[in-house]
């Protein structure tokens, strides 16, 4: 009975990471952040074929990988986006901004926009408090952002594709 | 044994080193509540995460409150169990997991069973001073249960019964927080997941998260209908059970009532699924020696060993987990399957009616044969050899339903023919009693000798795996029995590697066999009412004047009149089936059509 399907090169590559752990179920949480390492996210069938390997039952996997924040199962963003929400980026109104974002992108937290451009997360403090509130789009860092910023900011990206 | 004193509510005992305060103060006679503990002595299985709290005691010199669950006893630990603050403590924990629980208690289907019910009662909760968001889970029904995550107090009872013990891995915790819940893998209904239907989840929810299916108003509605004839057929093991629910000590044979409360009911014929048990064994033990045969004969392809096919949780687990090696399992129907088709066919013919005119009704210990029945190769154009499955507490809610005084009910016998069986077929509701009553009849047609020791005490017992050999004449017959399906894994990974020393394995999903079915009065992991329940069934045997299913004069006059001979071309159409494979697996994709 097949329902999911994958590329053999991807199931290879899932089981030289489980290998390299040598198969072991204890590893799982490990194994599953090399895997995410390498796709970028950890769809259903892939779950399949790391509890498939490691000889424990799916439910286990997903119960795990829904349990981290850090696991996720839809694609990333090419321009994944974190918002910082810890204290000092709060107070100086990072909610204001997120709201901004979800509404810019129609999306809202953990989710990826449909042209697979933009995704959006929210993180704990980025320690850069004196730039509060800060956001982070694929790895650069944007500093005393307001709503009102959030569209310019936007469109550098757009202008680049 | 290195041991230690401890006082608790000021009575001293001495226990051994590592005993929990909650093991210690059970042992004298103090029952300090909780919701997610669980322990099942005989199976050495324990579900301990500490979640529920409520057991908290007072532990002379410790500023905070201690989980009696989780903390040993140490050499002159003090502890109290009933303090202010320790009853505050727990009221306070009790009414924050009624704060998102629904307030059903009057029609849900565990009043007056439930454990948060009898515990928030014990602790005189008379408001629950919290309110908030409640969790919203949509309501998930399969054939046989139905998962109800609104209800869920996340003791994880269920989780630890799906993976540790049975290790079928349908159930798990998803998400975190507020969102927690026990699902399947990826969510899924348990249609869509590898749930073996076997219910020993239901058996062991404290509450009612996981509950049966409920067909009593199709029953009620089949004998309201004067067009239809309503048979009933019952399993070895409800008659041993279903006194429970009607104040009877645990293992009562409460066979002669529960016949003379269907009848009350209205059922057309009272039939016993043990008829069809007897039936099983000619069909199973017939196939065994043909494998056997062929087997010493030194053919390469059979299957040996055989293992049996009468536990649907079971045969779902081989579909699921092992189809590569279903061709091990008999292909004879169980026993509800071969009544079914018995009762459409040849008592239909009996009848001069068309089957659809009748509807069969299964009293089983089960959940998984609400599944079973519901397969659609047990259907002809449509119609199901069994039209409905309920369970033992379905039929004591529906004794119940019609005013029934089950307690003060005369005894009455089922009716000829389908209701007549041996002690063989009695044994069936207990592990090692398939086995032992296809020995009975397979010893006999193998060796033409009579069977002398007819209790074979050997194949008898709790253990979760046993083994035996039996002298056939000169040939060691070797007996490998499970029971729960954790056990049963280990017996077919046997199989599978090649290093099964056995001829025939019997299989039961559940702890005990039958008598531990997911459909029975709840026995909350007791094993002492298992052991009642098995001992009834073997007195049961013993009582019966006819104790080998060959000798059935019904079941011969069956063959004579009907069938021809067991495993012959009307059996193999009627009584054997065939298997399927319902393992997921993650295929490959043809690269060349990049579509990923």
């Amino acid at each position: 009975m097949e329902t999911l399907c994958l590329s053999q090169s991807k199931i290879t590559k899932i089981h030289d990471i489980c290998e390299g752990y040598n198969n072991d179920s204890a590893e799982l949480i490990n194994i599953l952040h090399a895997t995410q390492g390498t796709f970028g996210f950890l769809p259903a069938e892939v779950q399949e074929v790391i509890a498939s390997r490691l000889d424990i039952p799916v439910s286990k996997v997903y119960g795990v990988v829904t349990f981290y924040s850090f696991f996720t199962m839809t694609p990333n963003g090419k321009y994944p986006i974190s918002v910082c929400l810890g204290t000092a980026c709060y107070v100086r109104g990072a909610e204001k901004v997120l709201e901004e974002l979800e509404r810019q992108l129609d999306i809202k937290v953990g989710e990826t926009t449909n042209d697979g451009l933009f995704s959006l997360d929210c993180l704990r403090c980025v320690g850069a408090c004196g730039l509060a509130p800060v956001i982070s789009i694929a790895g650069k860092v944007y500093g005393r952002v307001s709503p009102d910023k959030v569209k310019k900011i936007l469109s550098e990206y757009y202008y680049q594709e | 044994m290195e041991t230690v004193k401890v006082i608790i509510d000021r009575k001293e005992l001495e226990v051994p080193k590592g005993t929990t305060i909650l093991e210690a103060a059970k042992s004298i006679g103090i029952r300090i509540p909780t919701l997610c503990h669980m322990k099942l002595e005989d199976l050495n299985y324990e579900n301990n995460p500490g979640s529920c709290r409520i057991c908290v005691v007072e532990v002379e010199g410790r500023r905070n409150l201690a989980p009696a669950c989780k903390t040993e006893c140490t050499e002159g630990l003090v502890v109290k169990t009933y303090t202010s603050r320790v009853m505050n403590a727990r009221r306070t924990v009790m009414e924050l997991i009624l704060s998102n629980h629904p307030f059903e208690c009057l029609t849900c289907s565990k009043n007056g069973y439930c454990e948060l019910q009898t515990i928030a009662h014990d602790l005189g909760i008379r408001e629950v001073r919290y309110t908030g968001e409640q969790s919203v889970f949509p309501i998930d029904r399969s054939p046989s249960i139905v998962r109800n995550m609104n209800k869920c107090i996340m003791c994880r009872r269920c989780e630890t019964m799906c993976n540790e013990i049975q290790t079928v891995g349908a159930l798990t915790a998803v998400h975190r927080g507020f969102e927690a819940a026990v699902s399947t893998a990826f969510e899924k209904d348990m249609t869509g997941s590898t749930c073996s239907y076997c219910g020993q989840c239901v058996s062991i929810c404290p509450v009612n998260a996981l509950s049966g299916r409920n067909n009593q108003q199709e029953v009620l509605n089949a004998l309201a209908d004067p067009d239809k004839i309503v048979i009933v057929q019952t399993a070895p093991a409800v008659r041993a059970a279903l006194g429970r629910d009607f104040g009877f000590e645990p293992g009562t044979l409460v066979t002669g009532k529960m016949v003379s409360a269907l009848r009350y009911l209205g059922f057309d014929y009272v039939f016993d699924t043990d008829f069809a048990a007897d039936l099983t064994i000619m069909e199973e033990g017939t196939e065994l020696l043909h494998r056997l045969s062929d087997y010493l004969k030194g053919d390469k392809e059979v299957k040996i060993p055989l293992m049996t096919s009468c536990c649907p949780g079971w045969v779902s687990f081989v579909e699921q987990h092992y189809p590569d090696l279903s061709s091990h399992l008999s292909t004879a129907k169980s026993p509800q399957q071969m009544f079914g088709a018995i009762a459409k066919n040849y008592f239909a013919e009996n009848l001069g009616v068309a089957r659809d005119k009748i509807v069969v009704v299964s009293v089983m210990p089960c959940l998984a044969k609400k599944y079973e029945a519901s397969r659609p190769e047990f259907a002809v154009d449509g119609n199901p050899d069994v039209d409905i499955s309920i369970y033992t507490r379905e039929l004591a809610r529906l004794i119940r339903y019609a005013n029934i005084n089950f307690e003060e009910l005369p005894d009455s016998d089922f009716d000829r023919p389908l209701g007549e069986s041996t002690g063989a077929a009695i044994i069936f509701g207990t592990t090692g009693g398939v086995i032992e009553a296809a020995c009975r009849t397979a010893y006999e047609l193998y060796t033409g000798k009579r069977l002398e020791q007819i209790d074979i005490e050997e194949l008898r017992g709790l253990e979760g795996i046993r083994s035996a050999t039996i002298d056939f004449n000169g040939l060691p017959l070797k007996i490998g029995i499970a029971h729960g399906l954790g056990n049963a894994r280990k017996l077919i990974e046997e199989v599978r590697n090649g290093t099964s020393p056995y001829h025939a394995i019997e299989i039961m999903a559940c702890p005990g066999g039958c008598i531990g079915g997911g459909g029975q009065p709840f026995h909350k992991g007791n094993m002492k009412v298992l052991r009642k329940r098995a001992s009834a069934l073997y007195q049961a045997d013993r009582d019966k004047t006819i104790r080998r299913s060959h000798e059935n004069p019904y079941i011969i006059q069956l063959y004579k009149e009907y069938l021809g001979e067991p495993c012959g071309a009307l059996s193999h159409k009627l009584l054997h089936t065939h298997y399927f494979d319902r393992k997921e697996i993650v295929g490959i994709l043809d690269e060349t059509k990049n579509e990923e």
